[in-house]
């Protein structure tokens, strides 16, 4: 290794460590929203001046704005005065010691969904350093990382070593005034990724693997900003399939991609917060907005998605297909089960010409669950020659739980193409008692009809995860039939 | 009591959605004899074939049904299918998105598993099923179908009869395997369930016509009708049966 190299990577290894060093102190922010708190929260997070005007900014308007209602989901309504905004560090005390304290049940799910041990410590919150073994590893994918100048921290570490990359393309895909969630989410965000593929470079590794390893606490307001710079080429895995406990109920993250000329991004989510209890008590609130710009000619942005967790899931990852041929693709596999409520679906928005998106929608419902697919499709005049496929199917097991499709097209161009087709179907007894004759529990049954059901889905997923998502699809269904 | 009995059912009575369709049936079936059931439309002769593979809509108001060594009612389908009982649907169902090749292998492996045996992988299931799928003549791309979906009627009765040769019942029992099937398919259906045949299994052929029973020979022929077996008889009473119809039995059972 080149002297001057060595040098590089071990300045990336430093500004590694750094970002886990805490340069807050501990203080509580009592609950309540105002202007102060959004001051305090920049503050604290030692951010600049056109950071904190950008929040004020934000927290303004979302005072005139009212929480939406049209998705098909029903909720208490939630008191935004009652939430401390600013998390204050995690007390370790109460964390338990190690993986015996804790809970046998939360094991037994790590051990299913095939979680490496090594993982388990930290996903269960154990007090005692478990990064340290990850660090290690960290570190390496860092170093390989830097070498190919690729930018992969957290959003507050970018906003100091990256500001200029902040402030041209923050909030240009997801504006402040988006939806009242962006607004408050504009406001009040804790942290999250920063992403920046230079020209012309393909990321050596699938973000995913890193960031597993370090995802933990990035708070209830997260903020990732994704771009890929002409050319190049990424692919990122978000979340996890172990299930991660959160004391906050209301999660409202934004997630901006941008996509230059020739660029590629392919972002992978594995949703699996708490889902609440089997009657319906408890479980987080996650309000999701997601959007990805493909600017440049010939760009591509391709959301999967594997949702099973939440108690209320409103979530619409989105393309704007602005760049000539450039191409959109959502891929989603929701399940609600018990009295879980999902509304999702997606935008693609075609402006430029030979535009292209494909929709490709699961919906699972089991229990008492509501899973609607909301989508829309919008030609504008300019995009001569955009063609959308969209397929959108429904599974039901059992008769207490409801699916519904929304699926909205407008069309401003005469000659684009628009192919939509649904299917709703239902795991019939005929079904069960037929695998069953040849052997197969009820319950393998059920997960082998699903696994079928999304395939075309998981062949979209990085090929680890598609095996995890599997799984968890499984345990997720425990208990939805019989 | 005859104890060498692999399947013995006593006094039988089943009702659907409070209709009594099985009414007091008896049927004894030793290792190696196979058996053909016929009788008109409607006489219950799927019900008893759903009743032996466990099918809960069907209400088992009275009677006993002994399999080898279990009180077979207690079983739940699954245990019932690793004990070694297979029911071939008179309609097999179609499951979208479910590989046959996949299901068909978890079926092994589920029996494998009872039978303390080690699971077999896709390498070995390939080599297990190739002769078998010749013999059916089902070209090999059937594997990775899905199961059932698009095939023509005579396709899912060779599919069936796959799974069969793949599972080795102790107990085989077949639901109108043959109706629907052109006179070759019809060969090949019987060249299957022959193949199987032997001095420890048994077979209960669930039957419309004779036509089968040429080429498969069964030991005993059964009537039923009105709930129970009003005749049994050997491959002549098929034969009879054919040619004359099932009024003279209903006349025949009315005057007792
Ligand atoms: N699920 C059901 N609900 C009500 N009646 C049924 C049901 N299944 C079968 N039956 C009735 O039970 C009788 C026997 O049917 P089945 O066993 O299918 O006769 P077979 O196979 O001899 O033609 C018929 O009269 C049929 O209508
Ligand atoms: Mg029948």
């Amino acid at each position: 290794m080149r002297t001057e190299d060595k040098e590089f990577s071990d300045l990336v290894k430093q500004k590694y460590q750094h970002g886990f060093v805490t340069d807050i102190e501990q203080e509580l922010v009592p609950p309540g929203l105002d202007e102060d708190v959004v001051r305090l929260i920049s503050k604290k997070k030692g951010e600049p001046l056109f950071l904190t005007n950008w929040r004020l900014k934000a927290y303004r308007h979302w005072l005139t704005m009212d929480e939406p209602t049209w998705a098909h989901v029903k909720y208490t309504p939630i008191d935004y005065q009652s939430i401390s905004y600013f998390a204050a560090p995690k007390n370790l005390d109460d964390a338990p010691k190690s993986l015996d304290e804790v809970d046998p049940a939360l094991l037994e799910t790590y051990d299913k969904l095939g979680i490496p041990l090594h993982e388990r410590a930290r996903l269960a919150g154990v007090a005692v350093d478990a990064v340290f073994d990850s660090v290690s590893v960290a570190t390496t994918f860092k170093e390989k990382l830097g070498e190919a100048g690729v930018v992969f921290c957290s959003f507050s570490e970018a906003v100091k070593t990256h500001p200029e990359l902040i402030e041209k393309y923050l909030g240009s895909v997801v504006p402040q005034r988006d939806n009242f969630f962006a607004a408050l989410n504009s406001a009040v965000f804790s942290d999250g990724s920063f992403v920046y593929i230079p020209k012309g470079v393909r990321c050596p590794m699938e973000l995913s693997t890193y960031f597993r390893i370090n995802a933990a606490n990035t708070g209830q307001f997260e903020r990732t900003l994704i771009i890929a710079d002409e050319g190049s080429h990424v692919s990122y895995l978000e979340g996890c399939t172990a299930p991660m406990r959160d004391e906050n109920q209301l999660h409202a993250a934004v997630v901006e991609l941008v996509a230059l000329e020739d660029a590629e991004i392919k972002y992978s989510t594995v949703q699996n917060w708490y889902p609440g209890d089997e009657n319906g008590v408890g479980g987080i609130y996650n309000f999701v907005t997601k959007r990805g710009d493909c600017r440049g000619a010939n760009s591509k942005i391709s959301w999967t998605q594997v949702e099973t967790g939440s108690a209320i899931t409103w979530k619409y990852p989105s393309c704007i297909l602005r760049g000539e041929n450039s191409i959109g693709e959502f891929y989603s596999v929701a399940l609600a089960n018990n009295y879980q409520q999902a509304d999702t679906g997606t935008k693609m928005v075609h402006i430029g010409a030979n535009t292209r998106s494909t929709i490709i929608s699961k919906g699972i419902s089991a229990g008492n669950a509501e899973n609607s697919y909301r989508g829309l499709v919008r030609i504008m005049p300019t995009a001569h020659g955009a063609r959308n496929y969209t397929q959108c199917d429904s599974l039901l097991i059992g008769d207490q739980c409801g699916a519904h499709t929304f699926p909205a097209v407008e069309s401003r161009n005469r000659n684009a193409q628009i192919e939509h087709e649904a299917t709703t179907s239902k795991i019939s007894d005929d079904q069960l008692f037929y695998c069953r004759q040849r052997g197969l529990s009820e319950e393998d049954t059920v997960n082998m009809i699903v696994n079928g059901f999304c395939r075309d889905v998981f062949k979209k997923l990085p090929m680890e995860f598609a095996v995890e998502a599997q799984a968890l699809l499984n345990v997720s269904l425990e208990g939805a039939v019989g | 009591m005859n104890n060498t009995n692999l399947l013995q059912i006593s006094d039988l009575h089943v009702e659907v959605e409070d209709r009594i369709i099985l009414n007091g049936l008896n049927l004894d079936v030793a290792p190696g004899e196979l058996h053909a059931i016929m009788g008109p439309n409607g006489s219950g002769k799927s019900t008893l074939a759903q009743v032996l593979a466990g099918r809960d809509k069907f209400e088992v108001t009275s009677g006993s049904i002994q399999f080898k060594d279990s009180d077979l009612l207690s079983l739940e389908p699954e245990e019932r299918a690793r004990e070694g009982l297979f029911l071939g649907f008179q309609y097999p169902v179609e499951i979208p998105g479910v590989n046959n090749a996949y299901l068909l292998k978890a079926a092994l492996n589920a029996k494998r598993a009872v039978n303390g045996k080690q699971e077999v992988d896709a390498f070995e299931f390939m080599k297990l099923i190739k002769d078998k799928m010749e013999l059916m003549q089902i070209p090999t791309d059937f594997l990775n179908r899905s199961v059932n979906e698009g095939f023509s009627g005579g396709e899912k009765k060779r599919n069936e009869i796959l799974q069969m040769l793949m599972l080795e019942p102790q107990l085989a029992v077949l639901d109108e395997t043959d109706s629907g099937l052109d006179v070759d398919a019809l060969k090949v259906v019987a060249t299957g369930i022959n193949t199987l045949r032997s001095p420890e299994r048994a077979t209960i052929l669930i039957t419309h016509y004779q036509r089968l029973l040429e080429l498969v020979v069964p030991d005993y022929v059964h009537v039923l009708y009105d709930g129970q077996i009003v005749k049994s008889g050997n491959k002549e009473l098929a034969q009879t049966l054919d040619e004359r119809g099932y009024d003279w039995v209903k006349i025949e059972t009315e005057k007792k």
